[in-house]
Formats: C-alpha cells, structure tokens, sequence
C-alpha cells in the first residue's frame, strides 16, 4: 500500500481533503480549517512513511501517530478511512450519535487510531510514553506526534518537550502544522508561540523546517528524521488553515464551522479542478 | 489492632519492589516526591523501569497513558492534591476516556498531611476521582491492605486511583485477612452504631470502639476501602441492623465517603447518617494528630459524637 511517487501522493492527498469536506458538511459541524492544513503530512505519513497494518490496527510493532490538535479529526479519519482501516463510507457518518467517528478521537472504537485526543496539548505526553515504552521493549517502531501551533501554547507541551529530551526519544518525531491561525485570530496576536523552531531546539530536539504542503519536502524531512540518533526530531511545517479550499485560506473563521451546500459543491469543485 | 505503625505510602513504596520483581511490564513514574511516596525503593531496585519527570504532574499522568498502550502497567505517583487536583484533565481525558491501565498512586492524602498545611492536604480528591467513568477508587487503611492493594490493581485492567497517607497508623489486620475490591471488611457485630471509615480514619474508628466498649456501647466499624465500586450491601445491611451510622473520613464531606453512603441510602434504604469530616473548609499546618482532633475525625470525637 505504499506510495512513493509525488503525483500519486497528491492524488490521495485530494482524495483526502474530499473526504474531510464531506465529513463536515455531512455532520454540519466539525474543523475543516486545521483538518485541510494537516492534510498533506497525514498522507504523506500513512501512504508512504509509516509501517502501519490495517488488517492488524493493534499490532504491537507498528508505527504509531497521536493526533494531538484532536479537533482535525477529520483529517485522520479520512486518512485512516482511504488507508482502509475502516470504510469510506463511514465518513458521512462523523458526528452522528450512531457513529464511532466522534468528534474527536476516540482509540476505543475507531480502528487505526492510538490516542485518543481532544483536550489539548495533552498528546506529546503519551507519544513520549510509547516511545520510551519501545525503547524499554527494544522495538524498532517510531511515534509520530502531530501538535497545532496554536496548541503549543499549552503548558504541558513544554513539560512534555523536556521529557522527549531527557530519555534522547530519537524514535519520536513531533510535527508542527504551523498554520498560524487559531479560533482567537493569528497565533502571534492571541499569544505568541514564536519562534517556534528555536524553542523546540532549546529543549533538546533536531530541527526541520519545511513547506506542510510540498510532498517531496514532507517525505524528505521525515527519511532525515529518521536516521537521527539521540535525540528526538521536531518537524516545523509552515502551512495554510484550509489549504485547497479557496475561501477557507487562511481564514480563522473557518476553524470550526461546516459549508454550506454551495460552498461545499464549490470546495469539491476546486479540488477536482486542480486534479491533472 | 496492633501497636505497631507504618505510612500507607511507606507500605506502597515496599509493595512495589515486591510486584516489580514478579512483573517486569510494571513501571513507576514520580513527580520529583520519590523519597516522599516512597517509590524510590522501587527505583533503586529497578532504574530502568522508574521515571523521574520532574515537578509536572501533567506530564507525569500523560506519559503513564501512552506507556500503556503499549502493555506496560505505569503507577504513577505523586502527593494527592497534584494527582488529582492538577492533573484532573489529564486523568479525565487521557486516562480514564480511554479506558487506560494507568495505576495512580497518591500519597500526603487529607489534613494528616500535617505540618504543610493548606496547599498540599488533599480533601476533595475522592469526589473528584470517584466521579469519572471507568475508575476504581481505592483508599486504604492499613500495611496489610495498602500491600494486597498494590498488588491486586495490577490485575485489573483499567485505571485506578488509590489513597495513600503520610502518617503512621496502626497495623489493623494480620496477614491472614482476605480483601476483595468492592467488599468492605465489617470490625464487630455491635448494634448501638456503625462507623464508616476509610483510610486513616478506620484505626481511629477501632480505637473509638473500644473506648465506647469501655461504657458498654457496642459499636462495629466499617473499612470502606473500596470508595468505587462502593458496598451497596454492606450499607444496607449496618442501616437494619444497627440504631445509628455515622461516616468518618479525612476529606471533606462534600462529595467523599459521607456523600456516597448517602447516595446508597436514600435510593436503597433512606436513613439517617452523620457525616464527620472536613466541613467545607481547607486545612491548615499542626501536627497529624492536632489536625485529626481539631478537625474532629479523631477516635475521641467520634465517641462524643455517638454518645451525644
């Protein structure tokens, strides 16, 4: 199931975001915003980096990713969803009270996922605890933690960055979907986490700053991450809240709300358009 | 009851080293209070499998989650009133949603904390704890308990709160005595009133037993140490079969032992209960035995209480 070529990783990248808007347009809530700027390193991580089985989501030697923006939800589960973890088609019922699509996370139910997450800042903390838990076993997995900006701005991010430090966790690798929107406004004007890069370096870990929406830069970082040994890795990915979408760029107002039925046929529009 | 006196804590800390050496997928994390909770011996013991994160509770509770994804049994521990008081979130979100096998051992548990005073006596962790899905609250009395406890919890799967406290009390039961999660132990079939007690209280409820003998007032005494799931039956039982009930702990009355066996009587069995603990109110620095008596939870008060 893995892909190495950059079209056909666009190409599922597509795909994803497709579902994404369907899942809250169909659930008339949800996150589209953060979900879309996520997008491409979800996929880039579940097509083509990690060693995931989805006849076997709980197999003990896989990969593991928390999710800890959880509210991008949507992003995960259509990723998770196109990987095969679970059908398609289970996507238009996110949010439902019949559904084990939650509006975040929940490991219990959904197939695929490894933390359950939502109250932020809290996710950094168990991927520290997986990671060391594979160091303790000798395993060769790795743990990927996906944080929002905004996110970082909880105070036990930091208390977590100084553990991922202390216990040289070189099998974790933090990204940053450093979108620079949270609900408030800009990150930099609700409260600053900048410079991001820096601080995440002060505490310990290899910096890699990249483009969140350049595939071959995504694939990049994460095969250099890879071979870090001692320390852990944070990946800083300049990205834009609700990237592919015209009228969601960049928007802070579309954080946390669904389209309408014409702005989702025109989303749907614009991502088939662009498709080659 | 023996003359004999041991921390519940200094219990846990001995407990741990001997689960260590049976289990190898148990780890310990502390909150830089390893020689206060006494997880420092499992630490001397087993270093590889003991982790100091520092003073941040949050974390400390966060990483025991994701260790136990991955089949490790994490007892995290840390002083009561930042186990469940700062970091309630993490316990709530992280722990206890999830379902996870995360063992939280909390020590300096209630106003027998002592000299440290306000900030550090923990009254509102049992209302606190005993209120989220998937929980089992755990409060233990005794030496003997405290090491069946420390022990049992690794067999169930799921998250687990258990109070511990820094004073020395006497050691109540021998090593014969069976536990059962869920099953309170009855001391006595007196009928003139039943205490129930749970943690450091339940010596002081024996001791007042036998002062109340003395009079010829026959009391039995309740150790509640399951606060959930709680002994429905046993409450009923003592409710028919004896004149008064009085709940004795060293927490606040709101929310914690008093509050629960009200719960279980009004819906099963409407009685009246007297409620001793702390009146919603915070500690404040004495000595142990100072503060059980100036809070009125000590063996002397709950006498007076029943004679009155």
């Amino acid at each position: 199931m893995k892909i190495s070529d950059n079209n056909e990783l666009q190409e599922k990248a597509k795909i994803i975001r497709e579902g994404i808007l369907e899942e809250v347009y169909t659930a008339k809530s949800g996150h589209p915003g953060g979900s879309l700027s996520v997008a491409d390193i979800l996929t880039v991580l579940y097509f083509y980096e990690m060693n995931v089985d989805e006849k076997n989501p709980k197999w003990e030697d896989r990969d593991r990713l928390v999710l800890s923006k959880g509210h991008a939800s949507p992003a995960l589960y259509s990723t998770l969803a196109n990987r095969g973890f679970f059908p398609v088609e289970d996507l238009k019922t996110f949010r439902n009270i019949n559904s084990n699509l939650q509006g975040h996370p929940d490991m219990k139910n959904v197939p695929g996922v490894d933390m359950t997450t939502g109250s932020l800042g809290q996710g950094l903390s168990a991927a520290n605890g997986m990671a060391i838990a594979g160091k303790l076993d000798n395993k060769n997995y790795r743990v990927y933690c996906i944080l929002g900006d905004g996110e970082i701005q909880e105070g036990q991010i930091w208390e977590a960055a100084m553990t991922s430090s202390k216990y040289k966790l070189d099998n974790l690798c933090v990204i940053v979907d450093n979108n620079n929107l949270q609900i408030d406004g800009k990150i930099s004007d609700v409260m600053s986490p900048y410079p991001i890069d820096n601080k995440f370096k002060e505490f310990g870990f290899k910096i890699i700053c990249i483009d969140g929406h350049n595939i071959q830069e995504i694939k990049d970082a994460l095969d250099v991450a890879k071979n870090i040994k001692g320390q852990p890795v944070c990946i800083v990915a300049k990205t834009i809240k609700g990237k592919g979408v015209s009228y969601m760029e960049n928007q802070a107002s579309w954080h946390g709300k669904a389209p309408s039925e014409d702005e989702y046929n025109q989303a749907i529009l614009e991502l088939g358009g662009a498709k080659q | 009851m023996k003359n004999e006196t041991k921390a519940t804590r200094q219990s846990y800390g001995e407990a741990l080293v001997e689960l260590g050496k049976k289990n190898k997928n148990i780890v310990v994390l502390d909150a830089d209070l390893s020689g206060a909770t006494k997880t420092d011996l499992f630490a001397k013991e087993f270093p590889d499998r003991f982790f100091d994160m520092g003073i941040s509770e949050q974390d400390l509770m966060g990483t025991s989650a994701g260790l136990s994804t991955c089949g490790k049994i994490p007892y995290a521990s840390t002083f009561a009133v930042f186990a469940a008081g700062r970091a309630y979130d993490q316990i709530r979100n992280s722990i206890c949603y999830p379902k996870l096998n995360v063992k939280i051992c909390a020590t300096h548990a209630g106003v027998t904390v002592g000299e440290d005073g306000a900030t550090h006596q923990m009254l509102e962790d049992l209302a606190l704890m005993r209120n989220l899905p998937n929980m089992t609250v755990l409060s233990t009395s005794d030496d003997t308990q405290t090491k069946w406890a420390v022990e049992e919890i690794s067999k169930i799967h799921g998250p687990v709160y258990l109070r511990l406290a820094r004073l020395a009390t006497p050691i109540i039961y021998d090593e014969n005595q069976e536990f059962k999660i869920g099953k309170a132990i009855q001391i006595g079939e007196g009928t003139d009133a039943t205490v129930f007690a749970t943690g450091v209280t339940v010596s002081e409820a024996i001791k007042a037993k036998e002062m109340l003998k003395e009079e010829g007032i026959d009391i039995r005494v309740v150790d509640m140490h399951t606060i959930k799931p709680i002994d429905k039956e046993i409450i009923v039982k003592c409710a028919k079969e004896t004149k008064r009930l009085i709940s004795v702990e060293d927490h606040s009355i709101i929310g914690g032992l008093g509050s629960q066996i009200a719960e279980v009587l009004v819906e099963e069995y409407p009685t009246k209960l007297e409620r001793l603990g702390i009146k919603d109110t915070f500690g404040k620095s004495g000595k142990a035995n100072e503060l059980l008596e100036y809070f009125k939870i000590d063996a002397k008060s709950i006498v007076e209480n029943i004679k009155k």
